[in-house]
Parts: C-alpha cells; structure tokens; sequence
C-alpha cells in the first residue's frame, strides 16, 4: 500500500505537474499570496495612528540618512579610489603585455637570417625563375606586374575582389536611400545644400589651378596603368591616381558637374565590368592551364606596348575598379550617395 | 587532368564571378542568383566526393601556366571535398531559414547583402582549396570584410554597428597576427607554397635552427586565427555580433565563419607546420586550456542570459572550447573529434539561431525568456527544431553532438592519467550546465504562455519549414551514420600529411 500522504498538493512530482500545466510556482504563489492579504480593520485611535506615522516616518528618515551615507561611501570608493585603483591596473597591465610582445617579436626578429644574405632561404629556386626567366615567360618587362598578374594572378583577383567588396559594405553602411515616397531622404539633400558651407563657392585660384592639373593628372594615370607591364606602375598605382583627378575635379566644380560624366549607374556598371572581365579572363588562362591547352594569349614581344599577353587589359580592368573605388569612398562619406 | 578534376576550381570561380554580377541585379534576381550559386556549389562538392572517394588520392591543380611554387595552386582530398559540401549545405539551409525576416531586417539595398554571402562563399571554398598560406591570407581578408557587413546590414538603433565595430577590431588583431606569423615564416622558408613549407620546417625543426622564431610563428597563426574564431578569452565579440544580426547572418556566422577559421588552423597544423613539430612546441597545451576554460565558461555565461539569442550564442564560446580542446590533445584521434563537431556544431548551431528567430517571431519580437512561454505550441516547427538542436549540443544519443562527445571522451582515453580525468570532469560537468541552459529553454518553450496574452494566428513560411526539416534530417544523420564521415575525416586528414 502506497502511504498516504497529508500534504499531497505540495509534493515535489504535484508541483512540477502543476508548473508543467502554467499554474504558479511557490514563489509566485506567495507573492499573489500577500497582495491579496487582507489589512487589519482600524482599532486605533487617530492620535495613537498620528503618533504611530510620526515614529515610522522618524525611523524612515533616519534609514535613509543612514542608506545615504553608505552609499556615498560606496560610490565615492568605487568612483575614486575604485576606479582609480582597476583603471590603474588595467593600464599596467596593457603597458606590460605590449611591452612582453614587443620584447618577444623584437627578439625573433634579431634570430631570423640575415637581411640581404645570399644564403637567406628567401634566395631559391622561386625567386631565381622569377628574375631570370620572367620576362621571357609572361612578356612583362616589369617583373612586379608580371608576378602578381601572370604568375600569381589568383591571389590578386582575391585582392581587386577585397577592394569591391570593402565598397560594397561603405554602400551598405553609408548610402542614404530613397524615402518611401520615392524622393531623396532629408540628409541628403541637406548634405547637398550644405556641401558648400565650410568651403569657399566657387574658389578661383582652386578652379583655375584644378583645370590645369586634373587633365594631367588623368592623362598620367592612364599612363601609369598602361605602362604597367613596361615601366613600374600598373593598375593599382595608376588607379588611385586617376581617383585623386576625379575627387580633385569634384572638389573644384561641384557634384552637378562631376554627375554629368560619373553617376552612381557609372560606378556599378563599370566595376562590374572590369570585375568581370578579369574573372572571366583569369578564369579561360586558369582552365587552359591547369588542363594544359592551347591558350590564345602569348606573352609578345616584352617592351611593346601590346605584350604581356593578358597584363594590359587586367591592369586596365584594376585600374578601374581602383579609381571608381576611390572616388567612391570619397563621396559615400561626404554626402552618403555616389 | 580530367574534367570532374576542374571542379574546385569551377566552385571557386563561379561564386566569385557571380558577386560582381549579383552587385548590378535587382533584389528578386539578386536572390535567385545566390540561391543558384549555393545550390550549385552543394551540387559540384558532392560530385567530387563521388568522384574523389575510389581514387583515394588528393590532387594539386594548377592556377594558371605555371607549376606550384611559382604558380598558385590549389588542392583537392575527401576531407576538403566533405567540408565544402556540408558548409555550402548549411549555407542554403540557413538562407532558405532566415529568407522570410530578410525583406523585414534589411529593406533596401538587399541585393548588396547576397553578394556578400556570395563573396563568403568563395573566401570559405578558397581557404578550404587553397594550397598556397598568402591565397589564404587574402581570402581571410574578404571573409572578415563580408562578415562584418552581414552583421550591419539589419541595422536596430545601432546596436549592431557597436557590435560590428567591436568584431572589426578584434579579427583585424586576429588577422594581423597572422600576417605576422605569415611573414616570419616566409623568412624562415622562403615559401608560401604550403609542402614547401612543411618541407623546410621538418628540416629546421631537425637541424634545430630558429627554434624560437618558429614557436613564435607557431604562436603567432595559432592565436590569431584562435581569435578569429572567439576561443575563450577572446569571445567578447561574439554575443552582440550574433545576438542582434539577421538571422540568416547569425547563423552563417556561427556555423560557417568561425569553422572557417578552425579548418584553416587544421590545415596549417598539418599541411605547414607538421603535426609533430606543432606538437613539440607545447602550443597544444595552452590551445588544450583555453579550451577547457572555455567550455565552462561559455556555458555558465550562457546560463546567465535572459535572452534567448544571446544564450545562443554564448553557447557557441562552449562549443567552440570543444573544438580547440580536440586540436589540444595532440593526438590525430582528437583532431578526428575536433572535424566532426565542427560539422556538428555548424548543423546544430545554424538550426538553433534559425529557430529562435522563429521562436521569436510569434512572441511579439520578444527575445526575453518570460515572454517565450508557449511559444512552442504558436510555431511548433521552430519549437521541434529548437529541441533537436538542443538535444544535439546536450549530446543525446541518435544526434551528431552525441558522437563527437562520445569520441572526445575516447580520445582521452589515450592522454597521461591527469589530462584524461581533467577532460572526463570537464566533459561531465559541461553535459549538465548544457542541460541546465538549454532544457530550461525547452521547458519554457512548452509551458503554457503567460495569462492575459493574446497571440496573433501565426502561420510559418514554406522556406523556414523546408530549412528546419532538411537541417534536423542534417543533424539526424549526423548522428545515425556517422562511421562514414568519421571515415572520410581520417582518410582527409592522412591526404594532408
């Protein structure tokens, strides 16, 4: 026979059951418990009351003065010496990692082969190919352009892919969008009037001195990406200095002038293609390479203008997708827009 | 070379093209072009596991006219095939999961957040492929780019701009650590070719020669990419930048991103440095510590929330200590366990984000525990979905987290007596903090809800039911044959050395 048990509401398995089926838990239980308790009825005199209230409220001014004083003494410890004392500690500590790390890569670096040995393991095989048959193998003249476009080109396309997709999530943060009536949102037009508050209007000597420079500017970075597989430069360094013309130009004569050839629909279409084009023409070289057929693309004659096999147009393509990224940057942080 | 042999390749190429393409599309097209990407990704990862399995060989492919050490190349065994075809497989499940919050959380520009999916795509299949350390780097670099943006793209009273913030600089520290140990080592060989290097090592590490450049190299990749992937005591990113994301975000993030990073780690250990000369160096012990500390530690935080996303993702620093405790042990069978709960993790972990959205959903947008009461019984595929992958990480049996505990707990068996006790006690103790946080969470999800709170009819999206089925038939699997993918990791991680 199972016992019987007297307070059978409140076993353990009851309870669980009853917390199971949504009925209230103990603690909940006597919290509605003493909001439902009912008061004493008043037996007490109105004097005896008054008193009453005058002690409490005596005894409840004296608490709070008391509660008053710890704390201050608490908070004055923790916003003073406290803080003092774990802000101390954590500056220490901070200064003494730093220093150990420093101590640690210092000392590594004074172990490592000597800078510019001739027995440096950097000094082998790899290298060797690189200087002695570069030329001949890629048909750049420029052995810098020839390794990280021809010999290593995957790792460069990661790298233009690094720069499109760091503007792809400035876009994401920083471009403002339509409003839900399809105009322009309030801070962009309101960076739009205000571009020129903290900048002269139309700034002469800036004027003058920006039409001078901003065709040669451009016209050098076109150089500079074209000769790329010839002299140092390439697609890169030429990118970024047709950038600079653009912000220059948009400097001088302002977004109106600056929209009529470069818009936002300019912007994608022409990372998109240059992005493409490299992908895909990396992709036919990377194929017919690994699978050892006949590829279309020889190196040339190194020198010429029209050598380096596919060096020229992805300069091309890089310096593009550089330049756009650029001016992009620029403007998606001045007025949220491109 | 025949042409299945192409498929790495194929896989890299494609997502990577398609991020350009996608960035000028429409968002509906948008959409429809990842979800092609993805799908065909899973698709070439699993011809290749077909095609890869009788040969039982790995194989170099060569990017481009030149031979490896001048050259780029890439590189292709079961396990690089399996890992590309179980990430790519979450991926599609988590975006199928989070698609009906997408156009909510992220109402314009929406087609930009697919290509960085895309683009993250590529960065895990080129880390994965890669045989060459400076490709990794680069795609290192596009991941923590992509990542960063997929958790600013919900953008909620700039909580998660905090949050991105904050994963910015701490995975910048972590990627310039690498680079750091990248650069030495080059020094060291004169390589960037991963056999190379493995060569030159075996020999410095004979002759003795810079044996404290090479621990700190050893150090410097370890605990880089240790942060990049929130072992212990660098998780303080993790909670803000999963807890408040899109959830199609959290869970690539916590399923994808950080593994990521730990396969990387795996290969380094065995394709660079060897796995007996990372061993000698005793940076196993401290990643064995870290590891340990960080089970514990993960789950009392994780008990600690009130929120049910962030429990979530505090729950992640625990399984992560897993990971790293496996790598620890030094021995191939715990590296055996550490690759299976990446997998597990990555199928257990997406599921519980994907869910607890669901969850959420039909709790007026409550992430609060008292609030989720019943919730359940209003969105009973979040609700099933949730107690599978509970019951996963607790580690019941039938599911994957079950076996990978089962086999950290054999390889134990083999360490010195304290280690072995050390890991049964930790082992033990985590099962239970686990069960307290996540049972708790179960129980409150099918107790009745709170009196006086009427909730709207609610009726699930067909793509939330399709990704919560296919992703606990996942887990299922996980668990019921696991013997194949154990076999496939151990035959992986022989190709590798």
């Amino acid at each position: 026979m199972a016992k019987l048990k007297s307070n059978y509401e409140q076993t353990l398995w009851v309870r669980f059951i009853r917390w199971m089926k949504g009925g209230s838990d103990a603690l909940e239980n006597s919290m509605i418990a003493s909001l439902e308790e009912k008061a004493e009825p008043n037996l007490i005199s109105a004097e005896e009351l008054a008193e009453r209230e005058h002690a409490l409220e005596e005894q409840h001014r004296k608490d709070l003065e008391s509660e008053r004083q710890f704390f201050d003494k608490m908070h004055s410890w923790s916003r003073t010496r406290g803080s003092r004392i774990t802000d101390f500690l954590y500056r220490l500590m901070s200064v003494v990692i730093c220093l150990a790390i420093i101590y640690i890569l210092l000392n590594t670096v004074s172990q490592l082969p000597k800078f510019g040995d001739s027995n440096n393991p950097l000094n082998n095989e790899v290298s060797e190919r690189y200087i002695e048959k570069g030329m001949e193998e890629t048909g750049a003249v420029n052995i810098v352009a020839g390794m990280i476009l021809d010999y290593r080109a995957f790792d460069t396309l990661g790298e233009s892919h690094v720069l499109f997709i760091a503007a792809c999530s400035v876009l994401i943060l920083l471009k403002l969008n339509l409003d839900k009536d399809g105009r322009p949102a309030r801070e962009k037009l309101d960076a739009e009037a205000n571009d020129r508050v903290y900048e002269p209007k139309s700034d002469d000597i800036l004027q003058k001195i920006a039409a001078l420079l901003v065709p040669i500017a451009m016209l050098f970075g076109i150089y500079i990406v074209l000769n790329g597989h010839i002299s140092p430069g390439g697609g890169f360094s030429g990118g970024a200095i047709i950038g600079a013309a653009l912000i220059l130009h948009l400097n001088a004569f302002g977004y109106e002038k600056t929209g009529r050839f470069f818009s936002y629909t300019t912007f994608r279409v022409v990372s998109y293609a240059s992005l493409s084009f490299y992908a895909i023409a990396k992709a036919y070289s990377f194929f017919t390479g690994a699978n050892h057929l006949e590829s279309i693309i020889t190196p040339g004659n190194p020198g010429d203008l029209m050598s380096a096999g596919l060096i020229l147009p992805l300069n091309i393509a890089v310096g593009l997708v550089v330049a756009c990224t650029m001016y992009a940057f620029y403007t998606l942080f001045r007025k949220g827009d491109v | 070379m025949e042409l299945w042999q192409n498929i790495p390749f194929f896989c890299i190429l494609f997502s990577l093209a398609s991020a350009a393409f996608t960035s000028v599309l429409p968002v509906k097209h948008a959409r429809r072009t990842a979800f092609i990407v993805i799908s065909a990704v899973a698709l070439m990862s699993a011809l290749l596991i077909v095609k890869i399995l009788p040969t039982g060989t790995s194989y170099t492919y060569m990017m481009g006219h030149y031979p490896a050490p001048w050259g780029n190349e890439i590189r292709a065994g079961i396990l690089e095939a399996v890992t590309a075809l179980i990430f790519s497989l979450i991926m599609l499940f988590s975006l199928f999961g989070g698609l009906s919050r997408l156009d909510e959380h992220i109402p314009d520009k929406q087609n930009l957040y697919y290509v960085m999916l895309e683009l993250l795509l590529t960065a895990l299949l080129a880390q994965i492929y890669s045989n060459d350390l400076f490709t990794c780097y680069v795609f290192v670099e596009i991941m923590t780019i992509a990542a960063c943006s997929l958790i600013t793209a919900r953008s909620i009273r700039s909580i998660t701009l905090v949050a991105a913030t904050r994963y910015m600089l701490m995975n910048l520290l972590g990627s310039g650590l690498f680079l750091l140990g990248l650069t030495l080592l080059y020094d060291l060989t004169g390589h960037l070719l991963m056999s190379n290097i493995q060569e030159q090592v075996t020999a410095i590490a004979a002759a003795g020669a810079y044996q404290q450049p090479l621990t700190v190299v050893i150090v410097l990749i370890s605990i880089g990419l240790a942060i990049k992937s929130a072992l212990f005591p660098f998780h303080t990113w993790l909670p803000d930048a999963y807890g408040y994301s899109t959830p199609t975000s959290s869970a690539v993030l916590s399923s994808l991103v950080s593994k990521g990073y730990i396969f990387l780690l795996i290969k380094i250990i065995y394709r660079c440095i060897g796995f007996e000369v990372f061993a000698s160096t005793r940076i196993t012990d401290i990643l064995f510590i870290f590891g340990l500390v960080g089970i514990i530690m993960g789950s009392v935080s994780a008990i600690r929330e009130k929120d049910i996303r962030r429990m979530v993702s505090f729950s992640s620093v625990a399984q992560i200590g897993y990971i790293f405790m496996g790598i620890g042990m030094g021995s191939e069978n715990g590296m055996v366990a550490a690759i299976f709960h990446i997998f597990a993790h990555a199928a257990a972990k997406s599921m519980l984000f994907l869910s607890t959205s669901g969850l959420v959903e039909v709790s007026g947008d409550s992430k609060m525990f008292r609030d989720l009461r019943g919730a359940g019984y209003r969105n009973p595929w979040a609700g099933v979905a949730f107690t599978i992958g509970s019951f996963s990480m607790v580690g019941i049996p039938f599911l994957g987290g079950f076996i990978s505990k089962l086999y950290f707990a054999t390889s134990a068996m083999a360490m010195p007596p304290e280690s072995m006790m050390l890991v049964m006690l930790v082992l033990a103790a985590s099962t239970i903090l686990n069960t307290i946080y996540f049972l708790k969470t179960v129980i409150t999800l099918y107790r009745p809800p709170m009196d006086g709170v009427e909730y709207p009819e609610f009726r699930p999206a067909k793509s939330f039911v399709f990704a919560m089925v296919c992703l606990s038939a996942a887990n299922i699997a996980l668990g019921v044959c696991s013997q194949p993918i154990i076999e496939a990791i151990r035959s992986g991680l022989h190709m590798f050395a």
